[in-house]
């Protein structure tokens, strides 16, 4: 487990809570369970990836929380694990939660692992900076690893303060060397190269500004430390050519709005960022427009439309796939008991032509079990593009969640 | 979920203009019938002001034609804003996969309401588009609108007679919501004389044909002034579907502020 050092503290503390507010407190103890199925329909591209077909997965992610104080005070420990049959590395443990919080009359404080959200767009989250993506659980993106921080938020007439120490860097997780969604060169898992002396200890810090005027939302934020990207360059490891993650020290600012209009929300992110080579920009822009009721049902259809543009020297700085992409999906909510849900998107570079495809249904079977189907699609990746790699490991996902 | 209430305060407070309607046979009243309705509808919201802040559990029992059953369960904390519509933030816990789900909502009397969504997977608050007014709120017979803060601004009026059941006797008031995104032409509303609560409403679709109906039930009075019902009882005559919202564990002045019902606070809802 990644955050082992630091867990255990803050476990001592949970459980000097725990005694001193014993009769005062409440204990909510819940999580989930998965199993997951993956097919890969074409074989791998490179003779060093296993071929595997179909491989299965389970995951367990429970947590408990403690309240106390009149729900003033919480402590939340929320660990996860996945075992995966054919991916040593996708085989992970990790704490996404375990901190304690106070909430304040205007105010808040939590301190120890926490996950923290930056965003309004769909298609890519630029200005989500402070935890780590959890790449093994999820190419999309969406999964994070728990960050260490002590995070203060000031809410005041004026906007909301969020202001953040990150003490622990995690480095990224990557797919094994004969793994799917791995490529041909093998990645040295552990010991990426930092540009900080102070390597994963290096203190991060970011601030974020938040105000609400009438319909529209507005975020500014900044962050200095390590790179949660990382960029390789090749290592002769004793005659074989190894990828070594390398973690640049960089400063982002990130602006972040949102229009809501009746049926429509207006959305916009965008980065600016030094450390990789020449500042950079990128931004993405877009709509989320909904058609309530459908067909004179219960059913909800939205259409996403988003552009994506990044102008990073990849000489420098950790490859990006949304350098010039339009992203077009739509959801389906059918609002039924068991809150169907579809979403459909596809992203396409206009000057490379390279697409991505994403798909992801759910169903509500009983109070405690869902089951999804995704699906991730590589189409027609040309050798110039960062996902060439895993051109082949397209993959259909299906999920049985036990919710305890 | 604010529900026009009435009680014996307001009585003290507006005995003169009521007393005329509820004394006299109706013929006698002077004014219009729209102002005959109107005025009923201010005199039941009226009833309400002054109660603060609630915190109350929710029970929700969706039935299928074939009586198949499933549960939700939700715990809703309103705060009563002077000069506009309610603040409601609303925790769900059952299903299990939407335990944590955080539902924030400012309701106005005119503008539309600003509504905020938290999903825990992600720890992500989105704001989100509150014009889908006639959609099912969990896949439930409650619409949006039907459950959201009840408004005087939000209907016009009109007055529809008397009618006697369960040994009350009742106003009927037809309301027709102003927001052309509502999905009802019109409504029917059943106050009784004693105490202006409501006990059944008729819900008309946009074609004026009967869609549902909800009975009230199991009024309890709380802080010697607010009436709140145990029980809300949505049948929808359409598709044979039924909705019962059971209410537990109502607490008044539980001391709430205007910060716990921001966005920021809406990330940290349990």
């Amino acid at each position: 487990m990644r955050y082992f050092g630091l867990a255990f503290p803050l476990f001592l503390l949970t459980l000097f809570a725990g005694t001193s507010h014993v009769l005062a407190g409440q204990w909510d103890v819940g999580g989930q369970a998965s199993l997951q199925t993956r097919y890969f329909p074409a074989s791998p591209s490179y003779s060093t990836q296993k071929n595997v077909t179909i491989s299965g997965s389970v995951t367990l992610e429970p947590e408990i929380v403690y309240d106390f104080d009149n729900g003033n005070d919480r402590i939340v420990f929320s660990p996860f694990a996945r075992f995966d049959g054919d991916d040593k590395k996708r085989t992970h443990a990790d704490i996404r939660e375990l901190h304690w919080l106070h909430l304040g009359q205007s105010w808040d404080l939590s301190v120890g692992i926490s996950k923290v959200y930056w965003g309004v767009t769909e298609s890519v989250h630029l200005v989500d900076i402070i935890n780590q993506t959890d790449v093994v659980e999820d190419v999309t993106g969406e999964a994070k690893l728990g960050q260490a921080m002590i995070n203060a938020n000031i809410e005041q007439d004026w906007g909301t303060l969020s202001l953040f120490a990150l003490p622990a860097f995690l480095p990224r997780n990557f797919t094994a060397n004969n793994a799917r969604l791995h490529g041909p060169l093998p990645i040295d898992h552990n010991n990426p190269s930092y540009e900080s002396k102070q390597e994963n200890r290096h203190v991060d810090g970011a601030a974020r500004f938040s105000i609400m005027i009438a319909d529209l939302d507005l975020a500014l934020s900044y962050f200095q430390g390590t790179s949660r990207e990382a960029r390789f360059f090749m290592q002769n490891q004793a005659g074989q050519l190894v990828l070594v993650p390398r973690y640049d020290q960089i400063a982002q600012t990130g602006l972040e709005l949102q229009l809501t209009t009746e049926n429509t929300l207006w959305k916009v992110e965008g980065i600016t960022r030094t450390g990789h080579g020449p500042r950079f920009y990128a931004g993405v822009a877009g709509f989320e427009h909904t058609f309530y009721g459908i067909a004179s049902s219960n059913a909800d259809m939205g259409i996403l439309v988003e552009y994506l543009y990044d102008n990073r020297d990849p000489r420098f700085a950790p490859a990006s796939i949304a350098n010039h992409d339009v992203f077009a999906g739509f959801r389906l909510a059918l609002n039924d008991t068991q809150d169907t849900t579809m979403l459909f998107g596809g992203s396409w570079d206009h000057k490379s032509d390279a697409g991505f495809i994403n798909f992801e249904a759910e169903r509500r079977m009983t109070d405690h079990l869902k089951m999804s189907l995704n699906g991730r699609f590589f189409v027609n990746t040309p050798p110039t593009d960062p996902l060439y790699p895993i051109r082949n490991d397209d993959l259909i996902e299906l999920n049985l969640n036990w919710f305890f | 979920m604010t529900t026009p209430h009435s009680t014996w305060k307001y009585w003290l407070a507006t005995a003169l203009s009521l007393s005329a309607f509820i004394a006299a046979p109706s013929m006698l009243y002077a004014g219009s019938e729209e102002d005959r309705g109107l005025e009923i509808a201010i005199a039941a919201d009226k009833a309400d002001i002054g109660f603060g802040d609630y915190s109350v559990d929710l029970e929700m029992t969706l039935s299928n034609k074939h009586n198949q059953h499933t549960n939700r369960r939700m715990r809703n904390t309103t705060r009563e804003q002077a000069n506009d519509g309610d603040k409601t933030l609303i925790v769900f816990d059952n299903p299990r996969d939407v335990k944590g789900t955080a539902f924030l909502s400012h309701t106005h009397k005119l503008d539309s309401d600003d509504q905020w969504l938290f999903l825990p997977a992600l720890k992500r608050v989105k704001r989100i588009s509150s014009s889908n007014k006639s959609g099912p709120f969990m896949g439930s017979e409650f619409a949006y609108e039907d459950i959201s803060s009840q408004e005087i601004e939000k209907y016009t009026y009109r007055y529809a007679g008397e009618e006697s059941f369960d040994g009350r006797k009742h106003f009927k008031v037809e309301q027709f919501p102003t927001h052309p995104k509502s999905g009802y032409h019109r409504q029917m509303v059943w106050f009784d004389q004693a105490e202006l609560r409501v006990w059944k409403i008729d819900f008309y679709d946009r074609k004026n044909t009967l869609l549902k109906t909800l009975n009230y039930s199991g009024y309890q009075m709380y802080l010697d002034q607010f009436w709140r019902a145990d029980k809300m009882h949505m049948v929808n005559h359409q598709t044979g579907k039924s909705t019962i919202l059971s209410f537990s564990n109502y607490k008044f002045g539980i001391g709430t502020t205007d910060m716990d019902f921001t966005p920021n606070r809406l990330k940290r809802a349990r």
